[in-house]
């Protein structure tokens, strides 16, 4: 447990849905670090990072948000690595990163808006931005997560969804497919290494990086209830009990579409949906409450009770 | 996974002869498919430099019309009218009329990106959709879409405060969009937290609804984002020659 120990204590970047419908995964990835004995020190006065919408409005505006967030942990918070369990941000991050690299126009904006803005630009390479998965796997790993496990997860029945964010586009993630150990964008398999870990069963899931819809869960919902209720449906074929999620955005798609489903297309599916944190958090014997069960939409506590995880 | 390709020939400028005889030669059946003779007078030579000059369309000159987009889209295996690589092809061609009769689903892009992984160009197609769909509402072909009504609402709030609050985004997005706030899978998603949720967690809630949450000392930040915004939008409109007036 020596020398893994990489990130012992690292600036934490919620974002706004962790503060709003992903409450459950922010309290569950804290709950987690505090029981792994990993520190987070939440980034001070951070701000949005334009989710999936504002790029829209233009790309550039999206690389000053994170590049601000980015230079906070570095300048003011002397951090080189910034954890955000945030599929949006944790994409958003490693985007403005790629940008402030490689665009000279993307450089040229941030530099005189931070100065606008009254704060030190970021430079690229001054922190390295994690998901919760590297964050676990890569700080404790999956034999350090084994020795620590009280309450296994076996008989749980996982389908392992990463969604779009964590693997799209590849060039944004460098140290994705490179070799034994790192991430796949293909077939990722952080999340199914350390649910293994924890002695759950993973079930063989095609559509781990499927998308929800979650850009248009509002604007077109009809799109985004039918990829929804295939991913729950596959999910289901598979023999699953429990999709795990690692981001807000799928986590509440998936929970608003599985009830939209059932209400406008009379198709309902009875498949638990948690966050991977959650479900970590119990096997390291953390009540559901300590993870925010309770503030899921859909109702674990049955499921969870009944597989004696409660 | 065979590409399923919309075709190049719209079905109504397709022709089937029932009895078709050529030259004393009996060609009815497998033969008597022709495509209308047309010819095209309505291309328009800017349409790929203006589809370029908006965010997201810059690499569009890259395609070589492979179909690895189309195959790879979420969308299209919902509705095979979405076709990447044929939009591509007709903004390529400046065949603007053409593009115009599929103006209404562009939008429909879910940004996941699949798209942008598979293209063997870096054209990355997911951006020349969300240029596209800005170029069919700045020059006046289709009224603003939901998602970039929503789009709007999400930077207005993160420009405005350095933070969103989701409630009053969902609010004010089904009011902008004239669509009621009571909606059956709303109010079924609302009854089961308030099931189960502690009243502590409910007042905090309902604070942040009141009290929206902001970032400290954003108020620079807001000033130079603004300032941006409308450089970015005095710029898109001069390249789409639609003058050098101030936003609406």
């Amino acid at each position: 447990m020596s020398e893994e120990r990489k990130y012992d204590r690292v600036a934490y970047y919620p974002g706004c849905a962790l503060e709003g419908t992903g409450h459950a995964y922010n309290r569950s990835t804290k709950a987690v670090g505090k029981a792994l004995g990993l520190k987070l020190d939440e980034v001070k006065n951070w701000n949005c990072c334009g989710a999936m919408e504002v790029k829209n409005i233009d790309p550039k505006i999206q690389t000053y948000l994170s590049s601000r967030v980015m230079s906070i942990a570095a300048n003011e918070m002397g951090h080189d690595v910034v954890m955000a369990p945030c599929n949006g941000c944790y994409h958003n991050l490693k985007k403005a990163e790629y940008d402030l690299e490689h665009d000279g126009k993307s450089r040229e904006v941030v530099d005189r808006l931070s100065s606008k803005a009254g704060h030190e630009t970021y430079e690229a390479g001054q922190v390295e931005t994690i998901h919760a998965l590297d964050w676990i796997k890569d700080g404790i790993g999956e034999d350090g997560l084994k020795a620590r496990v009280k309450n296994s997860l076996q008989g749980v029945k996982i389908a392992n969804y990463y969604g779009c964010m964590y693997t799209r586009p590849r060039h944004i993630f460098p140290e994705k497919d490179a070799g034994p150990g790192s991430e796949s964008t293909s077939e990722p398999h952080f999340m199914d290494d350390l649910l293994a870990a924890a002695g759950a069963e993973n079930v063989d899931f095609p559509l781990k990086t499927a998308c929800c819809g979650g850009a248009h869960t509002l604007s077109d919902s009809d799109i985004s209830t039918k990829l929804v209720l295939n991913i729950l449906e596959a999910a289901e074929a598979a023999g699953a009990d429990v999709i795990a999620t690692e981001c807000p955005t799928c986590h509440s798609g998936l929970e608003m579409h599985q009830i939209r489903a059932e209400k406008r297309l009379g198709r309902k599916t009875t498949v638990k949906i948690l966050y991977f944190t959650q479900l970590l958090g119990v096997a390291l014997g953390l009540s559901p409450r300590k993870v925010g069960v309770h503030e899921n939409v859909s109702d674990s506590r049955g499921f969870l009770k009944e597989k004696g995880l409660a | 996974m065979p590409i399923h390709e919309q075709s190049l020939i719209r079905p109504e400028n397709i022709r089937t002869h029932d009895n078709l005889v050529l030259d004393g030669v009996d060609v009815s059946g497998h033969w008597s498919t022709f495509i209308e003779p047309r010819v095209v007078t309505d291309y328009n030579e800017a349409l790929e430099d203006e589809i370029a000059a908006l965010p997201g369309g810059e690499y569009i000159h890259r395609c070589w019309q492979c179909g690895s987009c189309t195959n790879s889209c979420t969308v299209n295996a919902v509705n095979p009218d979405f076709n990447p690589r044929y939009w591509i092809y007709l903004i390529r061609m400046g065949m603007e009329s053409e593009l115009l009769r599929d103006k209404d689903i562009i939008w429909q892009c879910v940004s996941c990106n699949k798209c942008t992984y598979a293209c063997p160009r870096d054209v990355e197609p997911e951006g020349v959709m969300k240029a596209t769909a800005h170029w069919l509402e700045k020059k006046g072909h289709t009224p603003k879409s939901p998602s970039i009504i929503f789009d709007e609402i999400f930077a207005e709030q993160v420009i405005a405060r350095g933070k969103i609050e989701e409630s009053s985004i969902i609010r004010t997005f089904l009011k902008r969009t004239g669509q009621p706030l009571m909606q059956d899978w709303l109010i079924a998603m609302a009854r089961s937290l308030m099931m189960k949720l502690p009243i502590g967690l409910m007042r905090r809630m309902g604070l942040a609804v009141l009290f929206r949450p902001r970032t400290a000392g954003w108020s620079k930040a807001r000033a130079a984002l603004e300032d941006y915004v409308e450089e970015c939008e005095r710029e898109q409109r001069r390249a789409l020659g639609l003058g050098n007036g101030k936003p609406e």
